[in-house]
């Protein structure tokens, strides 16, 4: 059934990364992402792929879950790292035949691109698995609050992400009704080209846009019912709080961060 | 025009403070096109007083929903005046004083829930009127636990069954500690267990916590529950009774294309085939208790 999927790809669990404050979590994993790019030589790519080892470790999110995240990209990796081989010029030819020459300037730094780019699908999709959709909007929210001093409705977004979360399911579960219902009624949704397949689709979009609207309407009542009036004045029944587990987080990656860029000046430039 | 029935007293507690008043009410929808709007309503008046359970009844388009929606201002009235607490509905500055007061669950629960968790839907009402935080929790809880929602509360909205969503909008609604809710057709999308998980929560409302209650329905069985029946029909108040009075007019109620309580139907029947049975029948637990005495005098 297509409302079996999970929402989002939140694995609930009560390890040291799951606890951590939402807030904290999107801010430390932003600095790791900017300094995966920094990543200049070998002794800084340990330290790095060292702490993403070790955070994979202490997100207790099963290894082949990572791997999944993984597989979306996995072309995307080797495609621009054939690339980056074929194309970057250097001094050390490894290798030639006609008119390919590979350099091993160009294999070093291919190989640096691959790395960064599984890192950085590591770490992001540890923000997803250990975030709920709840806290992530949240922080959301609470992090982009000073924009609303520039008038962005950051309380109106947040609002419309939380009601789109919750009418997912939702709507997976009518649209699998009004596909029945037509496909009961003799429509043919899985034959067909392309175009003849689109085609087909309208008479499933059009009653779900309808009841769509319906629903929408209906919200918007009720929560007037239960005086929305907007952001102004609201509070929150779980309110985020730093703990002494966020700073020693924070503590932990501006460790990080600097040894990056100590052990950047330690040995030659692999990258440009 | 036709003077709508009174019959007996209009409700047990005669003198109790009254708490919604709908005074000579009309209401039209305004129309997209050129035609003429379309009147729903042509003056009502009744009184919902503190305390009370209250059932409306009337087959589709009778109005009964409409007046519903006037109880807590959703829809204001083209003529006449509704007030809630003494409140004007139609003082835009009351509103929120209004909806406060006066709280109200739809037909589709699935069209109440806000938030992707259900202790966080059920805060929503209460994160509106700025509740301090660490209140929040308390009332939360209360309102999960009058409705036995609590262990569900981490759950996902969207995995729950009808009956447990529509608990938890009413938890949701009760968690703002209104004096009143007004139920329209809360259980006409539910499986009968959902319906009588509903209508549990609703009894519990009335009698444990002593909120108001006014449900609109078409399943005459839960209007038996009332302690008065209001019955509209076109737009106007056709009858307004006790329930055993009230249906105790079967006839009136058909011509009006008006069910009654099953028992009652069945007692009446028997009567009429010549049995002593008394015509105050609800429930099927009086039903069987009275065709048993019957059975017994034979």
């Amino acid at each position: 059934m297509i409302s079996d999927i999970t929402l989002g790809q939140f694995m609930p669990g009560k390890s040291f990364i799951h606890k951590l404050d939402p807030r904290m979590k999107i801010i430390l994993m932003t600095a790791v992402i900017i300094f995966v790019f920094l990543v200049k030589n070998l002794p800084s790519l340990g330290a790095m792929a060292g702490f993403v080892a070790l955070a994979m470790l202490l997100s207790r999110i099963p290894i082949r879950m990572y791997f999944k995240g993984l597989k979306a990209i996995w072309f995307l990796v080797f495609f621009t790292a054939a690339l980056n081989v074929l194309y970057i010029k250097g001094e050390h030819v490894v290798f030639q035949y006609k008119m390919l020459t590979v350099y091993e300037e160009a294999l070093w730094q291919s190989g640096f691109i691959a790395i960064r780019l599984v890192m950085i699908v590591i770490i992001s999709s540890m923000l997803t698995y250990t975030t709920s959709p709840t806290d992530l909007t949240a922080a959301i929210e609470r992090l982009l609050a000073p924009l609303k001093l520039i008038r962005v409705p950051v309380h109106e977004l947040a609002m419309m992400m939380t009601i789109a979360l919750r009418f997912i399911p939702t709507l997976l579960e009518e649209t699998e009704k009004i596909m029945n219902a037509q496909k009961a009624r003799g429509a043919d949704l899985e034959s067909g080209g392309v175009i003849k397949r689109a085609k087909a689709l309208i008479p499933i979009l059009i009653p779900l846009f309808i009841s769509s609207f319906r629903r929408a309407f209906e919200l918007a009542t009720a929560m007037d019912c239960r005086c929305y009036t907007g952001g102004k004045g609201r509070t929150r029944l779980n309110v985020l709080k730093y703990r002494f587990r966020d700073f020693f987080a924070f503590l932990f990656i501006a460790g990080l961060c600097a040894g990056i860029l100590y052990l950047n000046t330690l040995a030659p430039s692999l990258v440009r | 025009m036709e003077q709508a029935i009174i019959i007996g007293h209009s409700s047990p507690e005669v003198g109790a403070e009254v708490q919604i008043s709908v005074q000579d009410v009309y209401f039209e929808y305004e129309s997209m096109d050129e035609t003429p709007p379309k009147e729903v309503l042509h003056g009502i008046t009744l009184d919902i007083r503190r305390g009370e359970f209250v059932a409306l009844l009337g087959h589709n388009g009778s109005g009964k929903s409409t007046i519903a929606k006037h109880m807590n201002a959703i829809l204001l009235p083209s003529g006449g005046k509704v007030y809630v607490d003494g409140m004007d509905t139609t003082d835009e500055a009351l509103l929120t004083d209004i909806r406060r007061t006066v709280g109200m669950v739809f037909q589709n629960p699935d069209n109440q829930l806000v938030a992707t968790i259900v202790e966080e839907d059920v805060a929503f009402g209460p994160e509106n009127l700025g509740v301090p935080s660490a209140e929040m929790r308390q009332l939360v809880d209360d309102a999960l636990k009058a409705v036995g929602m609590y262990e569900y509360r981490r759950h996902a909205p969207h995995k729950l069954s009808g009956g447990q969503k529509q608990r938890v909008a009413i938890a949701g609604i009760i968690a703002m500690r209104p004096e009143c809710i007004v139920f329209d057709e809360p259980t006409a999308m539910l499986d009968p267990r959902g319906r009588q998980e509903v209508m549990d929560a609703i009894d519990n409302l009335v009698n444990k916590l002593g909120i108001t209650v006014v449900l609109i329905t078409h399943y005459m069985d839960e209007a038996a529950r009332a302690d008065r029946v209001i019955i509209i029909n076109d737009g106007k108040l056709l009858m307004e009774g006790r329930p055993k009075e009230v249906f105790s007019h079967i006839d009136m109620l058909r011509e009006h294309h008006l069910d009654v309580p099953q028992a009652t139907e069945l007692a009446q029947y028997l009567r009429s085939q010549g049995y002593d049975i008394p015509d105050d029948v609800l429930t099927p637990e009086e039903c069987a208790r009275a065709i048993l005495k019957a059975a017994d005098r034979k």
